[in-house]
């Protein structure tokens, strides 16, 4: 199948030279980072994660989003999913592999990478993290491809991959749960001690993975001749709108626990992000943003007449995923980190290396996801016709 | 690197006739490996303890110039790289902090006595018995000693992955963002200089305590630290906390320090 991926237009070959030379760019200044060490990166003694460890924490997420296709077909036969849930799976592989890069980009040794399993530690969270990842990644390409496969031969897929596709649905909520347990179980660290950090996770991965599979399937139903279909699209829809308003209700339940117990070392983190803390506030803009994008998405998601206008769904995915992608990416992980256990205050941006080398692994991802849904489509079209 | 392959090829070889698999030839590689690493050979005069601790006398140390030369020392003989201009990239392994970020919890006190509040305070890791730094290493580069306690670093392992960072509630932990040979000042041959990309922190001279000698911060504190077993109920150091009353920091997490501050 995958001969699939090498057929195609120019504009798609374009598209695949740009990711090509953005991929480049990053991968020129990663190699700068990897002679001169991570102080070409924003980070420091008191922020010592910064946007790579974020991307991965949102694009976790992102991964774990597809069970949210793949569940209500295979667990709850909603048959409707049976034509998109490839693309969840797919999806789920390509952001993977961005985490995987994440997580390389970020080490300061990455040729010891292989550490982690030379000397395999139970204790650590992140061993399980590289556990959990790899095994999602693996059980996706697998399931992914052979029931692809077996649509493009008009037959049914090998009965030995149903017990792995019902296997894939709890290790999708593993990936993100592990993730989260990265941070909620450090002591010290008052943003990320709560036990509603790994359903926090969940719940805004539920949001934004189907709220990016329904704009990719916009796109794809625009750019090909394949119709991802209205009613899957509705559908996602309203598990995006269920999702987000979870999100934002855990969030309202931090909020509370926070400032009603009125511990400083809990309400410093909340502060520092939401009003600016010893005068430094640079996230303060950022966050606000996130919380009116995730608002205005309810208000269009919720509501049946504004959700089934796809135009403004369009419209309240894009305001999902930045919405997200702001809560996690830049407020989850610096908020966790300013003020310092010690209670310093050390602001961190990203520099312009950083970024960079953040846009290449996304080129990274968007080269595997198009690459995967261009085989998908050719499937699709060939089986059609 | 010929004889190393040759020796590779002997290995794997030789587990294929034994019916071993890829496994033991991983281990067989990776016990190779770790006989280079930091772990120290223990001197004929060297200083045994079930669990080292560390007491600062803080009525010894009133002005950060009786804390300088303290600072120094440790600066000195562990190549800390003091040179490096960018606050970010900073490593320390002992050094002075205010009131308010050493005893956080404590500073909310507002009308705390001026004395204590004023004081200029030496931190340094804790070398805690629950160590949360351990717990989160992925690849046991950062261990606890079993012996004595002693939280240390192999640098030749830690991925620079800074979990441990993120998992240390008391900033102990430094990284190094660069090289940080070109910042050193006068590079000590008696311990290794560190290389671009791995964490570090304060060893309790693990290195010294091999060959009998105090640590470093300890000798140049002129009595205002005092080192010693924690188990020993007969040591000086169970003296020092027995006549005084002693504070650690952050105690409510449940890490147990085995540094103590009296105050």
């Amino acid at each position: 199948m995958l001969e699939l991926a090498f057929k195609g237009g120019k504009k798609y070959w374009g598209w695949m030279a740009f990711l090509l030379g953005v991929i480049s760019a990053g991968f020129a200044v990663y190699l700068w980072q990897f002679n001169f060490g991570l102080g070409i990166t924003g980070m420091s003694r008191d922020v010592s994660w910064g946007f790579y460890i974020a991307n991965f924490t949102f694009l976790v997420g992102v991964a774990a989003g597809g069970v949210m296709v793949v569940t209500p077909y295979y667990l709850h036969n909603y048959k409707a999913f049976g034509k998109i849930t490839i693309l969840g799976e797919f999806l789920a592989i390509a952001s993977v592999i961005m985490c995987l890069l994440f997580i390389i980009v970020d080490l300061g040794q990455p040729i010891r990478a292989l550490n982690v399993l030379l000397y395999p530690s139970p204790n650590s969270i992140l061993f399980w993290d590289a556990v959990v990842l790899n095994g999602y990644l693996l059980l996706n390409i697998v399931i992914g491809w052979n029931v692809l496969e077996a649509e493009r031969n008009g037959t049914h897929y090998g009965s030995w991959l149903k017990p792995l596709i019902y296997l894939s649905i709890p290790w999708a909520v593993s990936i993100h749960t592990v993730t989260a347990y990265l941070y909620c179980g450090l002591p010290g660290r008052g943003f990320w001690l709560t036990a509603i950090l790994a359903p926090r996770f969940l719940a805004s991965a539920f949001a934004a993975g189907p709220a990016l599979l329904i704009l990719l399937c916009l796109v794809i139903r625009r750019t090909t001749n394949f119709d991802p279909g209205r009613e899957q699209i509705q559908s996602l829809a309203k598990i995006v709108a269920y999702a987000i308003c979870i999100n934002v209700f855990f969030f309202l339940c931090e909020v509370f626990v926070v400032f009603y117990s009125n511990i400083p070392s809990h309400m410093d983190h909340m502060k520092y992000l939401f009003v600016g803390l010893h005068g430094h506030d640079s996230l303060v803009p950022f966050m606000w943003t996130s919380m009116a994008l995730m608002v205005f998405a309810i208000i269009l998601l919720v509501n049946p007449i504004t959700r089934k206008n796809e135009t403004v769904l369009a419209v309240a995915c894009v305001s999902v995923f930045m919405g997200t992608w702001i809560d996690k990416g830049l407020g989850m992980i610096s908020g966790g980190f300013v003020p310092s256990p010690m209670h310093h205050v050390t602001e961190y941006a990203p520099t312009i290396p950083e970024i960079i080398i953040t846009l290449g692994v996304y080129g990274v991802g968007f080269l595997v996801l198009t690459a995967l849904f261009k085989i998908v489509v050719s499937v699709k079209e060939e089986t059609r016709g | 690197m010929e004889s190393s392959r040759r020796k590779f090829l002997k290995i794997a070889g030789a587990s294929a006739v034994a019916g071993l698999g890829a496994h033991s030839i991983l281990n067989a590689l990776a016990s190779e490996e770790q006989a280079e690493t930091v772990e120290i050979k223990i001197g004929p005069k060297a200083l045994h303890a079930k669990n080292w601790g560390m007491v600062i006398d803080t009525r010894k140390l009133t002005t950060s110039a009786d804390l300088k030369p303290i600072i120094d020392a440790c600066n000195k003989i562990h190549n800390i790289p003091i040179k490096l201009e960018n606050k970010n990239h900073e490593i320390k392994w002992i050094w002075e902090e205010k009131y308010q970020h050493a005893f956080p919890v404590l500073s909310g006190n507002k009308y705390a006595n001026d004395r204590v509040t004023k004081l200029p305070f030496l931190v340094l890791c804790n070398h805690c018995e629950n160590p949360p730094c351990v717990r989160a290493c992925p690849t046991q580069a950062t261990f606890k000693r079993k012996s004595d306690g002693i939280v240390m670093m192999d640098f030749h392992r830690c991925i620079g992955c800074r979990f441990c960072m993120a998992a240390c509630p008391y900033g102990s932990r430094s990284f190094n963002f660069r090289d940080p040979r070109p910042f050193i000042e006068h590079e000590s041959k008696d311990f290794p200089t560190r290389m671009k990309g791995v964490v570090e922190k304060c060893n309790f001279c693990a290195e010294r305590l091999a060959v009998g000698k105090q640590p470093a911060c300890v000798e140049a504190s002129k009595g205002a630290l005092v080192f010693g077993d924690l188990r020993d109920p007969d040591s000086k150091i169970r003296k020092v906390l027995k006549e005084n009353y002693t504070i650690r920091r952050k105690q409510e997490l449940g890490t147990e320090p085995a540094v103590y501050y009296i105050v």
